[in-house]
């Protein structure tokens, strides 16, 4: 049995469901006409990543059964897993996906008609909302066999992953990243590096396979050039005018996210880098006008990217930087093949939810002047209080210190019910008059 | 002689100001916005044409602000209310560095640099917890009328403190203070903390630069303007007219305007 559904597996990954999608190109959405000349022409990658995106989640019809199946938080160290062949779902980017297709309002109602609040993050409650009702844009979610969570984003997950665990009736293994007040203690190091030694005899029974120590360091490496090479595509956007915009970034992001640590991930990025490199030659920027150069801080409001992404066009302005989209470029790249524990440790608890309000202003401090950023759009996500809170510190450090002006729009990244038009409007109308006076 | 029109038409009321040539104010005028704002955007026009002696053909330019700005239609242009009353504020005070406008259905506070331009800003419009509304609905519990609220609060020799922030759970709260016989001032001067508490953290936010002008019908209540004083530890600029300083801002637009088509 497991022998066909593997056969079968291998088989879908690497003909069927790239010949089915080909098939399959659907039409693409266009945006109004007028637009047309506010963009530069479209970037071919995409289409690519759409690809891969698709065969991701399609193939996880065929995992049950051929491949360990894992539900992974955004920040676990998925390495781990990878070294025993998971398949990985991520529920977070199903929850951004869901925000996307606009269906995500509806999958928290399903949640909030058990009893979970409103209050609670709209990933979760997606994701709960799926659970419980079965439906998804992506046809069906793969089982789990394994719940794999880390506390280094949140404390929400802790809770929402064990209710996924009392539900599924799955283990589920929790990795606990001590907050980085200051400075990371050895003993911190050590009491990380612990528990993953320990996650390796429970990874090796659900899984069925034995831990093999060169394959978890082809997978460090893999993860790390992956990294690196992400670093490299958004550092493309330091060039004037910018190649890509943040809005494209976002979905860009998707394979360093839920495939980190698999060839495909790295290929992805280098064909991408490829492309923005000769772009950045060419002297072709995302938009046609680029007058003004922006910074997002927090996870993009999934349902208005594009919307959004028009209104600043249409003005010139172009995001060229994102707290967000740098979180994968920044720590993933501390790890090292040769002390594969406890990079991966040091990588996963000082990412920027896990860290620091000082860190993370000099985070901002250093991006807006390598990115040459002239404001900061400051996504309050009501989902997010980890990141959400203390950016009034950071809005105010940042005009006293560097005269960047800011606007903070307060909105929700995959619960559109939250979003007020006219409110967001007269902000970012006011912020555009600031930014144009 | 030329003219220029600012027109602000906010949640509840609709103010014109007019301008000459010197950047004098010729004429202004504060009616209520009601169910129609175009409808109040001509009547404030009227009267405050009115109020200059002039014909609505001298006006050179119209800038609209507020709210209701897409509902003027013989505006030029339309413009935010943080430009404009941080311009106006500026116009008035020209050592403004921090605006506090509190209006009928949202408050905000505006960081101004020179010239009145807009350094950065932040605003309340969530829910009516820290606006005028707020006091509207409070007053009409208490059967006062708005202008008696800033006189009531400063008689009042103690406060009785009002715990929910939240509109609705505050005006029942305040039904059973009344019930429990608390002077209506102490109520209304513990209505008045709480507002000025929830600004306070807005101004938090932004820190405080320069003097401080306040704009809004809510700068017209005395006791809301001296609680926060004492807060901010420093005194603040009202005008005569706090209503009327968006659509002044809006009226130094239009001039703007004017003069850069010509
Ligand atoms: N005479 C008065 N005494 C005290 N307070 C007053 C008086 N007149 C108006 N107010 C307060 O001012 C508020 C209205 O302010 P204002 O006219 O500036 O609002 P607006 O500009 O229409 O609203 P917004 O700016 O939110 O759209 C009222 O809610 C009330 O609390
Ligand atoms: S609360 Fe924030 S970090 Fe946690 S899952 Fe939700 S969006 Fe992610
Ligand atoms: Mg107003």
């Amino acid at each position: 049995m497991y022998l066909i559904k593997n056969l079968q597996y291998h088989f879908m990954k690497d003909l069927g469901l790239p010949a089915l999608m080909r098939f399959s190109q659907r039409t693409k959405k266009r945006r109004p006409k007028k637009l047309d000349t506010c963009f530069g022409p479209p970037l071919t990658s995409t289409g690519r990543l759409k690809e891969i995106m698709t065969r991701h989640y399609l193939l996880s019809r065929y995992a049950e059964g051929a491949r360990p199946v894992a539900w992974v938080t955004s920040g676990a160290p998925v390495e781990l897993l990878r070294a025993f062949e998971f398949y990985t779902f991520y529920p977070e980017n199903h929850g951004a996906l869901c925000g996307a297709q606009k269906v995500g309002s509806e999958l928290c109602e399903v949640a909030e008609g058990k009893g979970y609040s409103q209050d609670l993050c709209s990933y979760a409650r997606i994701d709960l909302g799926v659970c419980f009702s079965g439906r998804t844009p992506v046809g069906k979610l793969p089982k789990p066999d394994l719940l794999f969570a880390s506390n280094n984003i949140c404390q929400t997950v802790v809770y929402w992953y064990k209710v996924l665990a009392y539900h599924w009736k799955v283990p589920l293994i929790l990795f606990d990243t001590p907050y980085n007040f200051k400075d990371i203690a050895d003993s911190d190091i050590s009491y990380m590096v612990g528990q993953l030694e320990e996650m390796i005899p429970v990874l090796e029974e659900v899984s069925g396979k034995e831990f093999n120590y060169q394959r978890f360091q082809d997978v460090i490496r893999l993860a790390k050039e992956a990294s690196l090479t992400w670093g490299e595509v958004l550092a493309t956007m330091k060039a004037r005018p910018a190649p890509m915009t943040i809005f494209d970034a976002f979905g860009h992001l998707a394979p360093i996210v839920s495939l980190r640590g698999l060839p495909v991930a790295l290929n992805y990025y280098r064909v991408l880098l490829n492309e923005l490199n000769d772009r950045v030659k060419k002297g072709i920027g995302a938009i046609t006008d680029e007058r003004k150069r922006l910074m997002w801080d927090n996870i993009a409001i999934w349902y208005k990217v594009r919307d959004l992404s028009n209104r600043f066009a249409e003005r010139g302005m172009n995001f060229v930087a994102a707290t967000y989209t740098n979180a994968w470029a920044e720590t993933i790249s501390y790890l090292d093949i040769n002390h594969p524990f406890e990079s991966l440790a040091k990588a996963y608890s000082l990412v920027i939810l896990n860290n620091n309000l000082n860190h993370r202003f000099e985070l901002m401090e250093r991006l807006v002047k390598e990115y040459g950023v002239d404001g900061l759009v400051i996504h309050s996500a009501r989902s997010c209080k980890p990141y959400s809170v203390g950016q009034y510190d950071i809005k105010r450090l940042l005009m006293d210190r560097l005269g960047v002006p800011s606007v903070v729009i307060e909105a929700d990244i995959a619960d559109s019910r939250v979003f007020s038009e006219e409110q967001t409007r007269t902000r970012l109308e006011a912020f555009f008059e600031a930014m144009e006076a | 002689m030329k003219y220029f029109l600012g027109i602000d038409v906010g949640a509840l009321s609709t103010n014109a100001v007019i301008l000459d040539v010197r950047r004098e104010i010729v004429g202004y005028s504060i009616v209520q916005t009601g169910a129609n704002s175009t409808e109040a955007a001509e009547e404030t026009l009227e009267k405050a044409l009115v109020m200059a002696n002039i014909d609505r053909a001298k006006i050179t330019s119209t800038v609209a602000t507020g709210y209701g700005r897409i509902s003027v239609p013989f505006a030029e242009k339309k413009v935010t209310e943080i430009s404009c009353h941080a311009l106006g504020a500026y116009y008035l005070y020209p050592d403004t560095g921090t605006v506090i406008d509190i209006g009928g259905q949202d408050s905000k506070v505006i960081r101004v640099g020179d010239g009145g331009k807009v350094l950065d800003f932040t605003m309340n419009d969530k829910c009516a917890a820290g606006t005028g509304r707020f006091l509207e609905v409070m007053a009409a519990k208490l059967r006062v009328s708005l202008d008696e609220l800033g006189d009531l609060s400063l008689q009042a020799s103690q406060e009785v403190q009002i715990s929910s922030v939240c509109t609705v759970f505050a005006e029942s709260e305040v039904v059973s203070l009344v019930a429990q016989n608390h002077p209506t001032e102490e109520i209304i001067r513990g209505l008045h903390r709480s507002i000025v508490n929830r600004i306070w953290s807005m101004v938090k936010m932004l820190g405080i630069r320069g003097a401080v002008t306040m704009s809004g019908g809510v700068a017209k209540n005395r006791g809301v303007v001296s609680l926060l004083e004492e807060r901010l530890e420093q005194p603040i600029h009202v005008h005569t007219e706090p209503q009327i300083v968006g659509a002044l801002g809006a009226a130094l637009l239009a001039l703007r305007l004017a003069q850069t088509a010509t």
